[in-house]
């Protein structure tokens, strides 16, 4: 909620407005040029008051073309995809699918790319990706020596617990196919990059 | 009644105690489960904030696996999470036959292949109170609950979404914001169970990673509200919402300075004590806010941390030096 200067509508796609490409890029019927900012999200929303704009306040940015301020905007990595805003929309908007859509875009952009959320899904996904299985003690351990590093000592008797009651595991799993899982996400990558 | 199981990452290791106890109350409960061969993790939120495409192959490589259980038509999660997601992808790709074809598309390099709707995809809640019934449940308790005061936690993702019977998946399961089969079983085995009203809020995901200050108010809400009304303890469906409100609760309390202890433990674990079986069978004892005092009031006895075993020197070994003792 810290908009504080009008700024001309920014529109840099060609062609398309930024509105259509963001109903394009959510699976399934969005229902987003349906908002009538009532304001029923942001009300319902756990993590609302660290965001810089309510969902509401955001999806009227997006109809007004403002592309990079919704891109730059910390709303979509604040939400927790507890779905509260998406059944209490009386427009039956998907919310949650639409702030997933807005963080894809905003790293496809590079406008998010160093900052600690998308970081902490990139860890995440490369375990993924290279064994088939999440492993958190890599990730958190990971993710929190890149960006906080002391806060190790915060969570030392968390982690230390963790450890000794058996609940961390020091290696992933990795699943037998996993030639066959890159190949199907390599390919589905390339998909992507061609729709 | 056989299912394909996908216990999902949680489960293999933070979340043991919850596949541990899954596994030991299905088969009192007449629950055949098939784990599903190799497979992958279904990308929790993190995948489809990078890749669409790709995060919706990795979690229907899930399903095409559970295909190959022949003459099983459904699958059952018991992390929220995993749930959400798998029934999410099918919907999806039951929806738009583009997607489905680029899915497939994508699966084909893999050699695998899924047709939307063609399994049906529950929450291990739902199996165990729909599919079984409170009934069957009721007449295997041989320890009931009483005296035992439970906030029942659902979380978000297994009431919230409601996908409907677009993907041949039915009925809504419970109603989105006030969900009470929980609270049936739980009065089956029975418990008291507090009219909890923060049940269905969110534990916050990831979000302790993210901004601790912001995790740590939504875990805050939640365990003060299971206090405020005098539980013993609070019970969960979700591996997620456990290891926020269990493992991040000692951080929680240095956070705000509070002294909460409230135990989390799983519904299957409950369902296990009221069967009569020992609670070391069931996984109890690996929470880290200790469950001991709670599960007292009804006569189960938690087992003791196990100690690391300290290595005793060998006469080769030199002693180690001693401070003179004071006095």
């Amino acid at each position: 909620m810290t908009e504080t200067s009008v700024s001309p509508p920014v529109n840099t796609i060609s062609n398309t407005s930024f509105l259509e490409k963001v109903i394009a890029a959510t699976p399934g019927e969005s229902h987003l040029e349906l908002c009538i900012q009532c304001g029923t999200c942001g009300g319902s929303c756990p993590s609302g008051a660290d965001m810089d704009h309510t969902p509401r306040g955001l999806f009227a940015l997006i109809t007004a073309g403002m592309k990079d301020t919704v891109l730059k905007s910390n709303t979509p990595w604040f939400c927790v995809s507890c779905y509260y805003c998406t059944v209490r929309c009386p427009q039956e908007i998907h919310i949650t699918d639409i702030m997933y859509t807005l963080k894809r875009l905003a790293v496809q952009e590079k406008v998010y790319d160093d900052s600690t959320a998308p970081d902490f899904s990139k860890t995440f996904i490369n375990w993924v990706e290279n064994y088939g299985r999440a492993f958190e003690l890599g990730l958190m351990s990971m993710h929190m020596l890149k960006h906080n590093p002391f806060g190790v000592f915060k969570v030392a008797d968390m982690g230390v617990g963790m450890i000794t009651k058996g609940r961390m595991a020091f290696r992933p799993t990795r699943i037998k196919g996993i030639n066959g899982l890159k190949a199907i996400l390599n390919k589905a990558k390339e998909l992507e990059v061609a729709a | 009644m056989k299912y394909s199981y996908f216990p999902g990452c949680s489960l293999e290791k933070n979340a043991a105690a919850y596949d541990v106890s899954t596994r030991a109350v299905c088969k009192p409960l007449g629950i055949d489960l098939v784990e599903i061969e190799d497979w992958n993790c279904c990308g929790a939120t993190e995948y489809i904030s990078l890749n669409l495409l790709a995060s919706y192959s990795l979690i229907a490589r899930n399903l095409a696996q559970a295909n190959k259980n022949i003459g099983v038509d459904q699958v059952v999660a018991p992390c929220s999470a995993c749930y959400l997601n798998l029934r999410k992808t099918d919907k999806y790709m039951h929806e738009s036959p583009d997607l489905s074809k680029k899915v497939n598309t994508a699966l084909a390099a893999g050699g695998i292949s899924y047709q939307p709707g063609s399994v049906k995809i529950k929450h291990l809640l739902d199996v165990v109170v729909n599919d079984v019934g409170y009934d069957t449940i009721q007449a295997k308790v041989t320890r009931p609950l009483n005296g035992l005061r439970i906030a029942p936690y659902y979380g978000c993702m297994i009431v919230r979404p409601e996908f409907g019977a677009s993907a041949g998946n039915g009925k809504p399961l419970d109603n989105t914001e006030y969900p009470m089969i929980l609270d049936k079983l739980l009065q089956v085995l029975g418990a008291e169970v507090v009219d909890f009203p923060l049940k269905a809020h969110c534990c916050g995901g990831h979000m302790t990673q993210i901004s601790e200050s912001t995790g740590f108010e939504m875990i805050r809400q939640i365990v003060k509200g299971a206090s405020d009304y005098n539980a013993d303890l609070i019970v969960t469906l979700c591996p997620m919402c456990q290891l926020n409100l269990d493992a991040f609760q000692g951080g929680m309390n240095r956070h705000f300075k509070t002294s909460f202890q409230m135990p989390v433990l799983y519904f299957t674990q409950m369902i296990g004590l009221a069967f009569g079986m020992d609670a070391k069978a069931l996984g109890i004892g690996d929470e880290l806010v200790n469950a001991r005092s709670a599960l007292a009031k009804i006569g189960v006895e938690v087992p003791e941390p196990e100690t690391p075993k300290q290595k005793r020197p060998t006469k080769e070994e030199l002693p180690m030096p001693h401070m003179p003792k004071e006095g």
